[in-house]
């Protein structure tokens, strides 16, 4: 890369600031997804300040910039797609205030999401949204991407827990939007910010609220012979009055798969699993808890097990988080999708994603937020094979069709990213896309930051990128929420 | 009527039907805006004559402002020019409603009265308990960014709306968001819709998503001596492990304007007599559940209470009163309509720097000898409404005075501040959108994205957009 920029970017950010040389590079050729590009160099700012002279840089040189927290996102957000400067928020990575009686935090956007939750637990205060992948991803990535996690149907998502930003935009100039106090006037930036998925600018603070922790939980584990009865005991659940802080379904086939590696304690000969959880005050936890089982008896599961202590209830979550992982060990790759569809739909789409399986003649693992009718459906496939990755694209792109087909979207939590771009005149027409990309250049204007990204791109079939296999002994996929 | 006007209340005609066109000056007063009355106004029947009407007007460079139910319209600036009101009654129909999905789809003339029945068909509700209830509609609610009591639990608007159709000022039929409760798909425009007041684009379809009803409710009121040992009890509760689904404060004098001879002309009517006393504050907090969580928040509430130092607690919990927090939610119509000039300041603070407000806001109040009262929500929100007895120069300079040390303390607090409400002759001279802020020119960028000839409410919103 150009020698001056080098020069200038060391000066700035010290030699241990700056990744240049190849072998380094590597490492951020990639995020959870399948992509793959590499940058030109990878930058550790530790303030805010030292951002703006990245972004003035950036600009003097016109070379791209993405942001990057941990880099565990399932649609290519983080990758720098069209090369150019990586600004990895790995450095900025404090909790700079906790205001307990407020139940409000400011951190750096390097915090990772559950060292948040273990600084404030000793206050009885939890930061509410939990992607999977929590023991790793970074507060400010939750914040690009809007992510979710398994606790949403009750908690809300990310952007529901996000107050106020401090954000660098591309044009170098540093911006406060929205506040700790409410109802700040004037339109919802911060609201817009949320979820733009690195387009708009660089975050470097973030103000956040906490959630008081619940007095009592209850996690129940409900097995079933179908699928079918699983999925109506999640419609009737919300019909009897009860929000569960979570409710997430497994089927059999990724059930095998976990239970062989996390030892949670599934059953191995079952059609699905429901992970149900209720929370709130102890007399509502005991009488949400005794609905729910009651609700699971009456659509004939085959057990109903509730956890009786912490340990119980950690290891059937561990089940859960550590799914992607347990997965990854069964094939070379894998790819996941991230289609929401209305929960009532789920028996049909379950049905479709099973004869969409057999037509590529791939495995498909069915783990979802049924909640909310966010499905992570898993393909297994070896992508060192050019046409079992294609096909792959293309089973999955069939699945997608479908939820839109029955009213649902393209992604729930994980972003449009370079991997769904191509997707979204499935669900906007040219007319919302264009209107978008305006609201994209009024922070962005240049489009340096994170090119190519969200938006449909012209682009020829030689684009598509193969990620080269991981060892499957030692693969331990990404963690989607 | 002139030839221009003609010329456009018979195009008006051929798009949504002449009887659907008011040129008739004495009915047009009924779409007044800080005492500007549009050239004309017109009740589209589809989103398309809705889009055709803005295309013509965006060809025309006539100035649109959308109405629902007009219980708002004084919110904000007055619009620098205002040609044409854009009716949005006549599109009121609720599009889906999928109660297991939890979602539901309205356009925007939709009263939340007739949805508050759909929804209770399938014990589901939204929770935008908002003033002007009984008239109120979707898109004027969502519109203007008014607020629930409710929000102490189920968040606001933001929180709940899924997703939006809506023309933008050049004409063009627009979306953002989608149907189903978890999206992550494209930009959310439309968070920057709520409390827009019009100016970035006509609302076409809203999508919610909707709540259980809890199983029953139970509304508590405790009488204080003071603000300081109210908010205790509010600090009391927010530490504690209960969920109320409202926590109010009312001051002695919001108490007493709850259940006057006004609030009786207000469905749903006055607090039953004996619930507040004109001498006390009060804290109001309603719970739902189950009877034992009912009854263990009652005991939990009177014990902190009891140690906030509370005169005394009843509970509001039979039948014939299972909303108390109805009556809280009409707190701004009901200051309105108590005095001739009420200016009513909302102002945002971290809860626990309400003292401070609060005591700052009656210093100010009771220096330039006004009346006043405040609702305050437990989450950090004061309306504090300045009740002078008359509208004239005199009550207008004491308001002024008032409202600038109010604004000054709570911006020197951290707090945000703005006055939606105010006569229509002194906005003015009063800091309508607040003090300025650092945003405001990203602000006026997206206004120019949405409405690039500035025909959407020109002037209402914060600096002049």
């Amino acid at each position: 890369m150009n020698s001056r920029l080098l020069h200038d970017l060391k000066k700035l950010l010290g030699r241990d600031g700056v990744l240049h040389k190849p072998e380094d590079l590597m490492l951020y050729e990639y995020d959870g997804s399948v992509e793959v590009a590499r940058p030109n160099c990878v930058l550790f700012p530790r303030t805010a300040e030292e951002v703006m002279g990245i972004v003035r840089l950036a600009n003097r040189h016109l070379m791209p910039l993405v942001g990057r927290g941990a880099g565990t996102g399932l649609s290519g957000g983080a990758i720098a797609r069209q090369g150019g400067i990586i600004t990895s928020f790995a450095r900025m990575n404090r909790i700079l205030e906790i205001d307990a009686e407020n139940q409000r935090a400011r951190v750096q956007p390097g915090v990772v999401n559950s060292d948040l939750s273990v600084a404030v637990e000793h206050l009885g205060l939890h930061f509410a949204p939990d992607p999977s992948s929590q023991k790793a991803c970074t507060i400010g990535g939750n914040v690009s991407e809007n992510s979710g996690g398994p606790h949403t149907l009750a908690y809300g998502v990310t952007t529901n827990h996000v107050l106020a930003l401090e954000v660098v935009l591309p044009t170098g100039e540093l911006l406060h939007l929205g506040s700790g106090a409410l109802d700040a006037p004037g339109y919802d930036l911060t609201g817009l910010f949320v979820g733009s998925e690195g387009t708009f600018g660089l975050i470097t603070e973030i103000t956040v609220k906490l959630t008081r922790l619940p007095e009592a939980t209850k996690t129940l584990l409900a097995v079933y012979e179908s699928v079918d009865d699983a999925t109506e005991t999640v419609v009737e659940i919300t019909a009897r009055g009860i929000t569960p802080a979570a409710c997430e379904m497994l089927d059999g086939w990724t059930i095998r798969a976990v239970e062989d590696y996390v030892h949670a304690g599934f059953p191995l000969d079952c059609a699905a699993i429901l992970l149900i959880e209720v929370d709130g005050l102890r007399e509502a936890a005991e009488y949400e808890g005794a609905e729910v089982a009651e609700v699971c008896r009456l659509h004939r599961a085959r057990e109903v097990r509730v956890a009786r202590d912490a340990r119980e209830r950690d290891l059937l979550w561990k089940g859960r988080k550590n799914a992607f992982g347990a997965v990854g060990r069964l094939s070379p790759t894998y790819y996941t999708q991230d289609g929401v569809i209305p929960r009532t739909k789920l028996p049909a789409t379950l049905r479709r994603i099973s004869e969409i399986g057999q037509k590529y003649g791939f495995a498909i693992g069915n783990i979802f937020h049924a909640g909310d009718g966010n499905l992570h459906p898993i393909i297994l496939f070896d992508a060192r094979d050019q046409q079992q990755f294609r096909n792959a694209v293309a089973a999955s792109d069939e699945i997608i069709q479908f939820c839109i087909e029955v009213g649902g979207s393209i992604t729930g939590e994980h972003g449009v990213g370079m991997e769904k771009d191509r997707l979204m005149p499935l669900l906007f027409s040219e007319a919302d896309l264009n209107l978008m990309r305006s609201v994209r250049d009024v922070f962005n204007p240049a489009g340096l930051l994170n090119p190519a990204k969200i938006f449909p791109t012209p682009k020829g079939c030689g684009e598509i990128h193969v990620r080269p296999a991981p060892e499957p002994a030692t693969a331990s996929g990404p963690a989607p929420a | 009527m002139n030839a221009a006007s003609t010329t456009i209340s018979s195009r008006l005609a051929e798009i949504a039907g002449p009887s659907n066109v008011v040129a008739d000056p004495a009915q047009l007063g009924a779409y007044e805006i800080c005492g500007k009355i549009p050239g004309a106004a017109a009740r589209p029947g589809s989103s398309e004559e809705a889009t055709e009407i803005v295309k013509f007007a965006a060809a025309e460079k006539l100035a649109i402002v959308p109405t629902g139910a007009r219980t708002k319209l004084g919110m904000g600036l007055p619009p620098r020019q205002y040609d044409l009101a854009l009716d949005m009654t006549r599109l009121d129909r609720v599009v889906a409603y999928d109660p297991g999905d939890l979602t539901l789809s309205v356009e925007p003339g939709t009263p939340l009265r007739r949805l508050e029945g759909v929804l209770a068909g399938h014990r589901q509700f939204l929770p935008l308990d908002v003033p002007f209830m009984n008239r109120a509609t979707a898109g004027g609610t969502i519109a203007s960014g008014v607020d629930s009591p409710l929000r102490q639990f189920y968040g606001t608007a933001r929180d709940y709306v899924l997703g939006m159709e809506f023309v933008t000022g050049d004409g063009m039929a627009a979306k953002s968001g989608g149907r189903v409760v978890k999206n992550v798909a494209g930009y959310d425009l439309h968070k920057v819709m709520i409390g827009a007041l019009g100016t970035l684009s006509v609302i076409t379809k809203i999508n919610f998503r909707t709540f259980p009803l809890p199983g029953a409710m139970r509304t508590f009121v405790a009488g204080f001596s003071s603000a300081e040992r109210a908010l205790d009890l509010r600090h009391r509760v927010a530490r504690s492990p209960l969920r109320p689904l409202t926590a109010e404060i009312l001051s002695p004098r919001a108490a007493e304007l709850l259940s006057s001879a006004v609030a009786a002309q207000i469905e749903p009517g006055p607090m039953p007599p004996g619930a507040l006393s004109k001498e006390q504050w009060a804290v109001m907090a309603s719970f739902g559940g189950t009877g034992k969580v009912l009854e263990r928040s009652e005991l939990e509430l009177r014990r902190m209470a009891e140690d906030a130092g509370a005169a005394g607690i009843i509970a509001l919990g039979d039948d014939r009163v299972p909303f108390a927090f109805g009556r809280t939610r009409e707190f701004v119509p009901i200051a309105l309509e108590s005095s001739a000039a009420a200016t009513i300041l909302k102002l945002g603070v971290l809860p626990t720097r309400m003292r401070q407000v609060l005591d700052a806001a009656a210093k100010a109040a009771d220096a330039a000898e006004l009346r006043w009262a405040a609702l305050v929500r437990g989450l950090g929100v004061i309306y504090l409404a300045l009740l002078p007895s008359e509208e004239n120069q005199e009550a207008l300079g004491r308001v002024v005075r008032a409202a600038n040390d109010i604004l000054a303390e709570c911006a020197a607090l951290g707090g945000n501040a703005a006055i939606p409400w105010c006569p229509a002759a002194w906005k003015s001279l009063l800091p309508v959108w607040g003090l300025d802020r650092g945003d405001f020119e990203q602000m006026r960028k997206l206004k120019k994205v949405f409405d690039p000839h500035g025909i959407l409410a020109p002037g209402r919103f914060a600096g002049g957009i």
